[in-house]
């Protein structure tokens, strides 16, 4: 028998495998696709924020050569499907859930009121100028204090625009402010942005009218639970729907939640008897897809005047838009869940209010509520700092949550009620390895002065990362007749490099090379059921249940092998691609007749939380308000890393999406509830050459207890912390001003603002 | 974001082009990196478009003793690798470097970017800093506008509706000016929030003269700041003179407000940026 070096591709920097197709101009997008005699669906959208629909004229637009249909609410049904709540399905947010067309009222600029299908997108968007729509126009509601005021409310039937409370507690939060030294409190706001992926949305959807069969192409994130959505929207049953995956350049919480065009489209499909393509346009996407932030806290910190963090308290509002879409409460929730952080905090008591605004209704975006707290608690605890003369790293290292108090129990939120634990980690080590990969004691000297007529500042904060969300995930592994291992997976790409990572996991599993192995995901008829790619889940996940059917495809295999050999299964042994048993063996290529076929799902309830450090070096230009970055450093421990280029990759592109919506992305909308914001020109991205200089580190020091890997989702993370920790390295430029900025974005007229304000009140 | 449907021809003369300019609702285009956006967006629906790819004799750039001529077709991308230009006008090489990004620069025109007039453009700021004289042909034929008389508002100009720019002519350019430009935008290539060009001549007792100055992006349209102007011109250039032009010049802008800059903020930027071009001017 021949000694073989077991496999060892997890945790190696194994190149993507999806590159090199991409590189060649091989990637296939939804746009790409095109099906025989299709029709091009465009959707005529509420130019009005708030009001209630009179009249909606079609027939111009119908008369209009080359179209073949326009669709709107009341050929619907009595009253159009709607789309229920994915996640924290409570059954008080049913009255906010969005029609599929503009049912009665419209609510949001960019709301879908119609549906016209024509020859070619251009013509669909000439009759689109021929639609009259004629609203009773309400007074919009566009923000905190107009939603209170109730001017008007969105709903009736629920006679408010506060939609629900979230409420976070541990402890005893109103004990612990009665025996403090020192309460900090303030108000904190965080703009509304939103993901901003590389191509827009897109579906085409065909109907088989003579076996009653619908194929949708352009499903992402979560295939299966749109599936079931659609399925009960085309009262249809689900599995005669067929939902495929295609290439796509990011997804970040928003691409392939459900949204009204993901019904719209294969009923318009249905109804008109041919495939229709649906392409959403950057302005469209603006406008439609899932908002996110927009929130305001007012909340108070509690500390002894040694510096021990005693409580937090205070009550947030979320801006939600107009409706709640699937995935829309998950971001507050955060809010006061996880506004304690990595931080040993006891003491909690943290609400928050969704409102609804005529606004676009908001869902996840790459780490949802995480980066508002982060930013409310980063802020919080340097005003502590300065209020007792303590250094900022002294005071954050000593509350952070000790490895000795893991699990630790995070707030307990309701009204859905859900508990979670922080699962492992040493946070004291990776801050410790962030200050002096940073220099932060050298840097320290920098602090506030003036050099060259830019004020330099640095910064430095902790947080958490939650992952893996159950409840289960299933995958399936087949040996194919020649040999070869073809694995179907639940989860979905997104651009996060899935068939690499599954691909290196399996090859460890089986013992088997790179190039055996296929990865195919993201078709609802690979298994049976799936649950997708959000919340940092598809690799611990995904690859958790690789681990599981591993384990039963090779006592197949050994079944198999064993009835070739004529011996029984015990006395067989896997050796690389064959079964051995003693000198004879048989290869996996014509083990058995058929392929052999297994499927295996993991289940987890249990969290993961990778944890990180992360340290900023800024100045602040008081002529123009322009702050540049001049080091931004992350240190992360995520259990075990599969890939450390890919993870790399994605640890550097959060903290840039974190600048972004630090600096940058803002969507602002007037006092009617119009989007000031319409186009890339206005929506400011971050470009390559904006922030130079950040690194990131990732470490392998506490492996997650909950899962076979031992990995902790990762990757979304790094955008987590970049709106406090910039927002304390600016204000630490500005110390000799006394500038504390309470509010993103830091545009720089915002930055020049409180310098002027700030030397006004000097002078 | 599908044009309306419009009808499209490629004369082959200047008179051709006015011609059809006269037949419609017509509009130029040459490089159309402004034009196509708005057309998309449906802000504008022409019903011809006229483009100018097939006239001849647009594309020129040429040095001689009136000046520097610009023919209306030359890319932002022919003025940038003009070795020529460094020296002859660097205040114009360099206000081109801030156009937008690589790909509009390949494409887009002088003569669009006078004729659309944006208040951000660094063009007309260039043409208003330093007293260009643009030719224009209609159906009247050729006349020739200063650059001061030009520009009247955002987006707004004296060009007809059936006149098209064929050239301008930015004045001689002595050696020994001496020059600046800055300008301030959210990232780079985006529109200027503010923008400053401005050039003064010295005396042999080492006074300022001749002092132009021009803002761009905090101003309805790109104009010279007299009063700016004033505070500099027979001073020697030191850094108290430059802080009282900035002052001035900040003190006669009107700066618009939008979402991205309120008009205080611009008006600060002003002050900023005129002090900074001014210092850089000095070097």
């Amino acid at each position: 028998m021949t000694l073989r070096q077991p496999n060892s591709f997890v945790g190696r920097p194994v190149e993507r495998i999806e590159d090199l197709r991409f590189l060649r101009g091989k990637g296939f997008y939804i746009s790409d696709l095109s099906r025989p005699n299709q029709l091009h669906a465009v959707i005529f959208r509420s130019p009005e924020a708030h009001g209630r629909i009179k009249r909606i004229g079609i027939e111009r637009a119908r008369a209009l050569k080359g179209v073949h249909a326009v669709i709107i609410a009341s050929d619907l049904g009595p009253t159009p499907p709607h789309i229920p709540l994915r996640l924290q399905p409570l059954p008080e947010l049913v009255p906010f859930h969005q029609p599929m067309l503009a049912f009665e009222k419209v609510r949001y600029v960019g709301e879908p009121v119609a549906v016209v299908v024509a020859d070619t997108a251009a013509i669909a968007e000439d009759a689109l100028e021929l639609i009259e729509l004629d609203i009773e126009t309400l007074p919009a509601i566009t923000g905190r204090a107009s939603a209170e005021a109730a001017q008007s409310v969105l709903f009736e039937g629920h006679g408010s625009n506060e939609a629900l409370v979230w409420t976070a507690v541990r402890g005893n939060a109103d004990a612990a402010f009665a025996k403090a030294d020192l309460i900090i409190k303030d108000t904190f706001r965080v703009q509304r942005h939103a993901a901003m992926f590389m191509e827009p949305r897109g579906f085409v959807a065909e109907w088989q009218a003579d076996t009653q069969r619908m194929q949708v192409w352009g499903a992402a994130k979560v295939a299966w639970a749109n599936r079931r959505i659609l399925a009960t929207a085309l009262q249809i049953d689900e599995h005669a729907i067929d939902m495929f995956e295609l290439d796509v350049g990011g997804g970040f919480g928003s691409r392939g939640e459900f949204y009204p065009e993901d019904y719209l489209i294969p009923a318009a499909a249905r109804i008109v008897g041919r495939p229709v393509k649906w392409i959403e346009d950057r302005r469209e996407h603006l406008m439609c897809a899932n908002h996110a932030r927009d929130i305001e806290c007012n909340v108070e910190m509690a500390l002894s005047k040694d510096g021990l963090i005693l409580g937090l308290r205070g009550m947030s509002y979320s801006d939600n838009g107009a409706y709640l879409r699937t995935n829309g409460s998950v971001g507050p929730r955060n809010i006061s869940q996880f506004m304690s952080g990595p931080y040993k905090i006891e003491n909690i008591h943290l609400q928050t209010t969704m409102l609804t605004t005529n606004k676009t209704p908001s869902g996840t975006f790459r780490g949802p509520g995480r980066f508002e707290t982060d930013f409310v608690r980063e802020r919080l605890i340097d005003l502590a700092a300065s209020q007792l003369g303590m250094d900022r790293a002294v005071i954050r290292r000593k509350n952070l949550v000790r490895d000795e108090d893991m699990p630790y129990p995070l707030a307990t939120i309701t009204p859905y009620e859900s508990v979670t634990d922080l699962d492992s980690g040493d946070y004291p080590a990776v801050f410790d390895l962030c200050m002096t990969e940073f220099g932060w004691a050298e840097k320290s000297a920098l602090a506030g002065k003036l050099i060259d007529g830019r004020y330099h500042g640095i910064a430095i904060g902790s947080f958490i990362e939650g992952g893996a969300a159950g409840p289960k995930e299933d995958a399936r592994l087949v040996l194919e007749l020649d040999g070869t291992l073809t694995v179907y997976l639940g989860s979905s790409a997104v651009g996060q490099g899935l068939q690499t990572i599954m691909t290196q996991i399996t090859a460890d599993a089986m013992e088997m090379p790179f190039d055996q192995i296929r990865v195919l995901h993201g078709s609802t008829s690979h298994v049976k059921d799936g649950f997708g790619s959000y919340h940092s889940r598809s690799t611990v996940m995904g690859g958790s249940a690789i681990l599981l059917a591993a384990e039963k495809l090779k006592d197949k295999i050994c079944e198999a092998g064993a009835a070739a050999l004529g011996c029984a299964k015990e006395q067989v042994l896997i050796d690389g691609q064959t079964v051995r048993h003693g000198d004879r063996s048989v290869s996996f290529a014509g083990l058995s007749p058929e392929p052999i076929d297994v499927e295996a799902s993991f289940f987890n309830k249990k969290y993961t939380y990778a944890y990180g450090t992360q340290a900023a070096h800024v100045s602040v230009d008081p002529g123009t308000g322009h702050v540049r970055v001049h080091e931004y450093l992350s240190v992360e421990d995520v259990g075990r890393m599969i890939n450390p280029l890919t993870l790399h990759g994605q640890a550097i592109g959060a903290i840039v999406q974190g600048l972004g919506g630090t600096f940058l992305e803002h969507l602002i909308y007037d006092e009617n509830g119009q989007l000031q914001t319409g186009s890339l020109a206005d929506y400011l991205l971050p470009t390559a050459s904006d922030f130079p200089k950040i690194r990131a580190i990732t470490l392998e020091l506490k492996p997650s207890p909950n899962n076979p890997l031992g990995a902790k989702g990762a990757g979304e993370g790094g955008i987590i912390p970049v709106g406090g920790i910039i927002t304390n390295a600016v204000a630490n430029a500005l110390s000799s001003l006394g500038v504390e900025p309470m509010e993103l974005p830091l545009s720089p007229s915002r930055v020049w603002k409180l310098i002027d304000d700030a030397r006004k009140r000097i002078v | 974001m599908k044009l309306s449907p419009v009808r499209y021809a490629a004369p082959t003369s200047v008179e051709e082009a006015v011609a059809l300019l006269a037949t419609c609702d017509a509009k130029i285009i040459s490089g159309g990196q402004s034009l196509m956006p708005i057309m998309a967006f449906r802000l504008a629906s022409p019903e011809l478009l006229v483009d100018l790819k097939k006239i001849k004799g647009l594309g020129d750039i040429v040095l001689d003793s009136e000046g520097l001529h610009l023919g209306a077709k030359v890319k932002w991308i022919e003025i940038e690798t003009d070795v020529r230009l460094k020296t002859a006008h660097p205040l114009l090489t360099k206000a081109i470097e801030h156009v937008a990004h690589y790909q509009i620069r390949n494409r887009g025109t002088v003569g669009g970017s006078l004729a659309h007039a944006d208040p951000a453009s660094e063009m007309p700021a260039i043409a208003a800093c330093c007293d260009a004289v643009i030719s224009v042909v209609g159906s009247g034929g050729l006349r020739k506008i200063n650059a001061a008389d030009f520009f009247v508002g955002a987006l707004q100009t004296r060009l007809e509706p059936d006149e098209i720019i064929v050239k301008i002519l930015l004045p001689p350019w002595p050696a020994t000016r001496r020059w600046g430009f800055q300008e301030f935008s959210r990232r780079r290539g985006d529109f200027a929030l503010a923008g400053i060009a401005a050039y003064f001549d010295v005396e042999p007792d080492g006074r300022a003269t001749n002092a132009h100055i021009a803002v761009f992006g905090a101003s309805d349209y790109q104009r010279r700041l007299t009063g700016a102007e004033a505070e500099l011109n027979g001073k020697k250039p030191t850094a108290d003179t430059f802080a009282a032009a900035a002052r001035a010049a900040a003190a006669e802008v009107d700066p618009p407000s939008d979402i991205h800059a309120p008009a205080d903020y611009r008006r600060a930027l002003v002050e900023t940026l005129t002090g900074r071009a001014l210092a850089d001017a000095n070097r």
